[in-house]
């Protein structure tokens, strides 16, 4: 039932934007949506009451506990997906180059471990060394490159998804943006000798994928390392038996939380900022006097960025 | 039931005995209390210390909100720290866990990692003239969830570095603790401090009610008590509970219409940058305008009255008073099965009588975040500073094209004048 109802708040909040204007033509979504907030909370608090009214008296503190679990599996499991949900929207190759990368450095990390491993790396997970890690990073950086090169050029990686309201779809057609257009970048004076060219034609998103597959690499494993001291802090070899010879689904995805959370962040800090036309709905439900006060400020800001000129008048 | 306790056995949480139980709360009544109470029996003097220390924390919260908005906010900041930590010590007594690496510290970076990230997203944006003027400020609030991550990520780092061989699960409960009571008690903290940029009233109305219904439910019962309500609680009883509900939506109602004619509580709390303090000035807003309802006839011949003036927020606080009797007791319940759980009386003994700061604020939780949903739901829209700080960092062109479509829509809406040239 929790999961359900932290589902529903998600998938409300995030989704909706997307599909705006199939919700404002139906009436019963509409009102769905307006009283989003408000409809979650109440179904989380039913689920509250209900644990409140189920406590028994000699189980107490394993209630709490489950309680406790559950929350912080949520937190963890819920909100990741939700954001790879939302890197997904900005563009597959911010969904598939992340996942990538950390699928590589796992693999590579352990061929170098396995060719070349002598140091460990922490008593944590024994197998893992150092000439494994340090090998992986490098590895990982070269094949985000490479993969961010080869996915640069088709659109329906790179554009935003869409939700065509005619044909009901989702579509992936665009001007690609800035950051996939090639580029003519100075080699510095350094490599140019190791390499032999003065500059080179690369996506600026490929820069972007060096930060993507350094994170892969270095903090990435962390989430490997969590997961090794929860699984020994239990006492279980793996999370399941679903996948013959891997164990569970977490097995395979225990470095991948940390991965989403930074891809998501990372986008709204360096690449895109604000939604314009999502701005201007939201200045559209204000009031006439907050609408005022905000039309004359940006005013204010553009006149002193020298962007509106005298010819503007109040 | 053999399974059970053998799966229960393995993961070392047998039965709910084997929790050890804490030795009992020092007592810190002050001595002159004492002195003066020398004479009664332990019954009533127990009732003459709640009775004043609730008369002394009443005063002082009368005395902060005179003193205003900061001065609210810091205590509100000081309430969840102190809630905060008192949950965490009963953590570390139940664990045994006092010695564990790093782990205190641990804890207190979470903390400070958690309000970093809360101050920064909602408290930053009504400071955004200030923030604006200064170089350092403006960096730090454009890659303010990057950096936020950031800090966080290097505690998950250090925690991961610092679990010890025979320790991990300890550790793991430590840190889920840690993440549960930072979720309970700073998001809600939080919320409390957005509802009050609102406006004081809606940061006075919604404890006071819960304040109301814990005092009037425990009159009621004391004198009318017979059925008991749950088994969790035992001293309350359904007269109570239905008594307290009636009194403290009456009280909401009352109490509302006393303050919606101030400006000082009802005006939304800016930040005004030349004068580099906090002001409450502003047109009311419909809800603090008197309007004239009609009585529907039911009650007319009950009150005598055709029609009665009331301000619209008055409505507002039925609501809320009644979420505040209705739901807000069982965060109490929530509370008390915690205390038994973990075989506590008290959270704490930091004040005399009552307990912990968590044994007042358990019912004022639930409270929070149901004002905050209950303002973003149904009476405002979006907070315009928030969307003026996005406006603000758009391109160039963005912002333009953004300032061109503004402008028609405020000429046709009739908000603004068309401009004479150009």
């Amino acid at each position: 039932y929790f999961l359900l109802c932290v589902n529903y708040f998600f998938y409300g909040e995030t989704v909706t934007d997307y599909f705006f204007t199939l919700v404002q033509r139906e009436e019963p979504l509409r009102i769905l949506s307006k009283y989003h907030r408000f409809i979650s909370f109440a179904l989380y608090l039913t689920g509250f009451c209900m644990f409140v009214l189920s406590l028994v008296k000699k189980h107490y503190r394993l209630q709490f506990y489950m309680f406790g679990w559950t929350h912080v599996t949520l937190l963890i499991v819920v909100t990741q997906s939700h954001l790879i949900i939302h890197n997904l929207f900005e563009g597959m190759i911010w969904f598939i180059v992340p996942i990538s990368c950390v699928i590589c450095n796992d693999i590579m990390a352990y061929m170098f471990g396995f060719f070349f491993g002598r140091t460990p790396l922490i008593k944590l997970s024994p197998k893992k060394t150092w000439e494994g890690f340090i090998g992986g990073f490098f590895a990982t950086v070269l094949f985000g490159l490479l993969l961010s090169y080869v996915m640069s050029g088709y659109r329906c990686f790179t554009c935003p998804v869409e939700f065509n309201n005619d044909t009901n779809s989702f579509t992936v057609d665009c001007e690609p943006s800035e950051l996939f257009q090639l580029q003519e970048y100075n080699i510095p004076l350094v490599l140019q000798s190791v390499v032999g060219w003065k500059t080179v034609r690369m996506y600026p998103f490929q820069i972007h994928s060096i930060a993507l597959s350094t994170f892969a690499s270095l903090i990435g494993p962390f989430g490997g390392f969590f997961a090794s001291g929860f699984k020994r802090a239990f006492k279980i070899k793996d999370f399941a038996n679903t996948i013959p010879g891997h164990g569970g689904i977490m097995d395979r995805f225990d470095c991948q939380y940390l991965m989403a959370t930074f891809v998501n962040v990372y986008i709204a800090s360096f690449i895109r900022g604000p939604n314009p036309s999502k701005l201007i709905q939201q200045f559209l439900t204000l009031r006439p006097d907050q609408q005022l006060h905000i039309f004359n400020t940006l005013k204010a800001h553009l006149v002193d960025k020298g962007m509106l000129g005298s010819l503007e008048d109040a | 039931e053999v399974d059970l306790e053998e799966r229960l056995r393995e993961l070392d949480l047998r039965s709910d005995s084997d929790v050890p139980d804490v030795p009992p709360p020092t007592d810190s009544t002050p001595e002159i209390l004492k002195r003066a109470l020398s004479g009664l029996s332990a019954r009533w003097k127990n009732w003459w210390i709640r009775g004043i220390l609730t008369l002394a924390m009443i005063s002082v919260f009368f005395l902060i909100i005179y003193l205003g908005s900061f001065m609210l906010m810091l205590l509100v900041l000081s309430i969840q720290v102190k809630c905060y930590h008192e949950i965490i010590t009963i953590g570390y007594r139940v664990y045994h866990s006092y010695d564990l690496p790093w782990f205190r510290s641990l804890s207190w970076y979470f903390l400070l990692c958690v309000n970093y990230f809360f101050y920064g997203e909602t408290v930053a944006d009504y400071f955004a003239t200030f923030v604006q003027r200064r170089e350092q400020l403006q960096f730090l609030i454009r890659y303010h969830r990057f950096i936020s991550f950031a800090l966080y990520l290097t505690g998950f780092c250090m925690f991961v570095l610092s679990l010890v061989k025979k320790h991990y699960r300890l550790q793991f409960y430590m840190f889920a603790w840690t993440h549960v009571t930072l979720l309970i008690t700073v998001t809600q903290s939080h919320l409390v401090i957005q509802n009050l940029f609102e406006g004081m009233i809606w940061f006075l109305v919604p404890i006071s009610s819960v304040i109301c219904n814990d005092i009037t439910a425990y009159i009621f019962g004391f004198f009318f008590g017979r059925t008991p309500l749950i088994k969790l609680s035992p001293k309350k009883t359904w007269e109570g509970f239905i008594g307290g509900f009636f009194s403290t939506v009456v009280f909401g109602f009352i109490f509302s219409y006393f303050l919606a004619q101030h400006q000082y509580f009802v005006c939304p709390v800016e930040y005004n940058s030349e004068t580099n303090r906090f002001v409450t000035e502003c047109e009311p807003s419909e809800l603090f305008q008197m309007k004239k309802y009609s009585v529907p006839p039911l009650l007319q011949t009950v009150l005598g009255w055709e029609t009665v003036n009331m301000y619209p927020f008055q409505m507002h606080s039925i609501a809320l008073s009644t979420f505040a009797s209705l739901i807000g007791p069982f965060g109490g319940f929530f509370a008390s099965g915690f205390k038994r759980a973990f075989k506590i009386k008290d959270f704490a003994d930091t004040i005399p009588g009552h307990g912990g700061i968590m044994d007042r604020f358990d019912c004022q939780y639930l409270m929070a975040t149901f004002v905050h949903v209950y303002i973003t739901s149904f009476i405002r829209g979006p907070n315009p500073s928030k969307l003026l700080k996005q406006l603000l960092i758009l391109q160039p062109e963005q912002q333009l094209s953004v300032y061109k479509t503004l402008k028609s829509h405020l000429v046709e809406k009739g908000i603004l004048q068309p401009s004479l040239r150009g």
